[in-house]
């Protein structure tokens, strides 16, 4: 039945060869823990993503009850966690998951500079990497302010006080995060905007080309 | 086995990687899989049936730790709030001691912001381009490996060191982070059978007489702790002045304003008040009971 519509589609579509372009291809020994334990440290990237999914998930859930307004903002966070069933886990595991993707992102990009993974012919993999590493750092920084708590509110108020002091377009950087003369309502809406489809939207577009050139170029090869 | 050389398929690959294979063309890409030594494996299903199972694992105690350390949330945005210190998540942390030394704050400022980040992500971002050897083993590259060396050991150390500034911090003004002290106190109502519901009469009280001179004394010496609109502070355990001749007679605060209260928290004003400044603020204060 299943293989029936298989065939079906591929008759009209042709997409086996896209299958095995995704899917179909091999794990050299170096890079696979079951031989030698040391390999490990290559697992930190589909670690990364493993979480980053989880990110987008649960992400998703939360904006089912989350509002984007100074005056419910704190208010629908509090629900969430303390009245809706698992409304505590969905935001734990956002919370963690946060601070988790920083860390596993960053041990990814050293096993990757250690092992000297960027040279040639994958510069351009790493510079994606590398903007990946800046868009989940945004995506932490305006991600903070959502709760709309004192913490979140103090530290974004330093956050783009730091920014202003870039000279000639900092006061530009401000406005546009701002949205007004102060950290407010217009501040709280952007910063959703941002952290929800902005961000995100670069993010995933950087990770297909990240995955688009390791199929294209292979792993490297051991050292 | 996923696909070996001898596929009859038209358009032939080098190997795992879907790059087609030119005759005589320069070597651009790494040698295929099959060319390294050892044993490879199919990725599905093989390999990422392993990879899952450790993925499982990995989740499990990521639910764990979710359980058992609930995502922290303090009390509302209060701009008015001067007594909070920032702080951002610790991933900013060492940017953010970074831009407290001297030479790089001040006027200095644009060399900490722009300059010294700006050169270390630049030259993290174009690394490729500036570590062009062949050589990839990191004890053969001595000036990268020195350099990636010495940027991790500032990183630890900044945010070392701005955790315990911060955590000294804490301890000097005598602050519970709120998130602490607003799980505490739903702890401690749900034990006493309230349910944890959010209490917050204090902001319903007015303030009584507001046009007295006391006001004026009021505001140069309690606001800062008890904050300009009266409602205390919970995370510096100052109380809410509204109200507050509800659970005081005069002669408690007397005392209280004369001697301190809570080992310092509420620090003597003997020194810093005449004996009739203290008689106008108390009266002024026994005053303030709730509107029935």
């Amino acid at each position: 039945m299943l293989k029936g519509v298989y065939n079906w589609i591929d008759e009209r579509l042709d997409i086996t060869p896209m299958w095995r372009d995704v899917a179909d291809h091999e794990v050299p020994e170096h890079v696979n823990p079951a031989h030698h334990f040391s390999a490990f440290v290559y697992c930190f990237g589909g670690l990364t993503f493993f979480i980053t999914v989880i990110q987008i998930l649960s992400g998703m859930f939360l904006t089912m009850y989350f509002v984007p307004d100074i005056i419910n903002a704190y208010k629908s966070v509090d629900y969430l966690q303390h009245k809706v069933a698992f409304g505590g886990i969905v935001r734990g595991m956002h919370h963690w998951g946060a601070s988790l993707v920083i860390v596993m992102m960053f041990l990814h990009t050293l096993r990757v500079f250690f092992t000297g993974s960027y040279k040639a012919p994958r510069e351009m993999n790493w510079v994606v990497g590398m903007l990946i590493f800046f868009i989940m750092l945004g995506l932490g920084f305006t991600g903070y302010l959502l709760p709309w708590d004192n913490k979140a509110y103090f530290a974004t108020k330093v956050g783009i006080q730091i920014a202003e002091s870039v000279p000639y377009i900092g006061v530009y950087i401000k406005e546009l995060m701002q949205g007004g003369e102060i950290v407010g309502a217009e501040t709280l809406t952007r910063f959703f905007a941002i952290h929800v489809f902005f961000l995100p939207g670069a993010l995933l577009a950087l990770l297909a080309a990240h995955f688009f050139m390791i199929r294209k170029q292979g792993i490297s090869g051991p050292l | 086995m996923a696909h070996g050389h001898k596929s009859n398929e038209k358009v032939v690959f080098v190997g795992d990687s879907r790059v087609r294979k030119r005759s005589g063309a320069p070597n651009t890409v790494p040698p295929d899989y099959s060319s390294y030594p050892g044993k490879s494996e199919a990725f599905i299903p093989n390999f990422l049936l392993k990879e899952w199972m450790v993925g499982v694992v990995v989740l499990v105690g990521f639910l764990v730790l979710t359980i058992a350390e609930p995502a922290p949330l303090g009390y509302p945005a209060d701009p008015t709030n001067a007594a909070f210190i920032p702080m951002p998540d610790w991933y900013f942390l060492f940017l953010y001691q970074f831009l407290k030394y001297p030479y790089v704050a001040g006027d200095y400022i644009v060399l900490g912001t722009v300059g010294i980040p700006g050169v270390a992500f630049g030259a993290l971002l174009l690394a490729p381009f500036l570590d062009t050897g062949k050589e990839r083993r990191f004890y053969r590259r001595p000036v990268t490996t020195a350099l990636m060396v010495l940027s991790l050991i500032s990183l630890f150390y900044l945010t070392k060191v701005s955790w315990d500034h911060y955590q000294h911090e804490l301890a000097k003004t005598n602050t519970i982070p709120e998130h602490h002290l607003r799980e505490e106190k739903a702890r401690e109502a749900a034990m006493s059978g309230k349910g944890g519901e959010e209490q917050q009469p204090v902001a319903s009280i007015p303030i009584v007489d507001e046009d007295d001179p006391a006001m004026e004394i009021l505001k140069a010496r309690c606001i800062a702790c008890h904050n300009p609109d009266l409602k205390g502070n919970e995370s510096m355990k100052a109380p809410a002045l509204r109200g507050v001749g509800d659970t005081h007679t005069k002669e408690e605060l007397v005392e209280i304003v004369t001697n301190g209260k809570g080992g310092g928290a509420m620090p003597s004003f003997k020194e810093m008040l005449s004996a009739e400044e203290i008689d106008q603020v108390t009266t002024w204060l026994a005053k303030q009971k709730k509107a029935e």
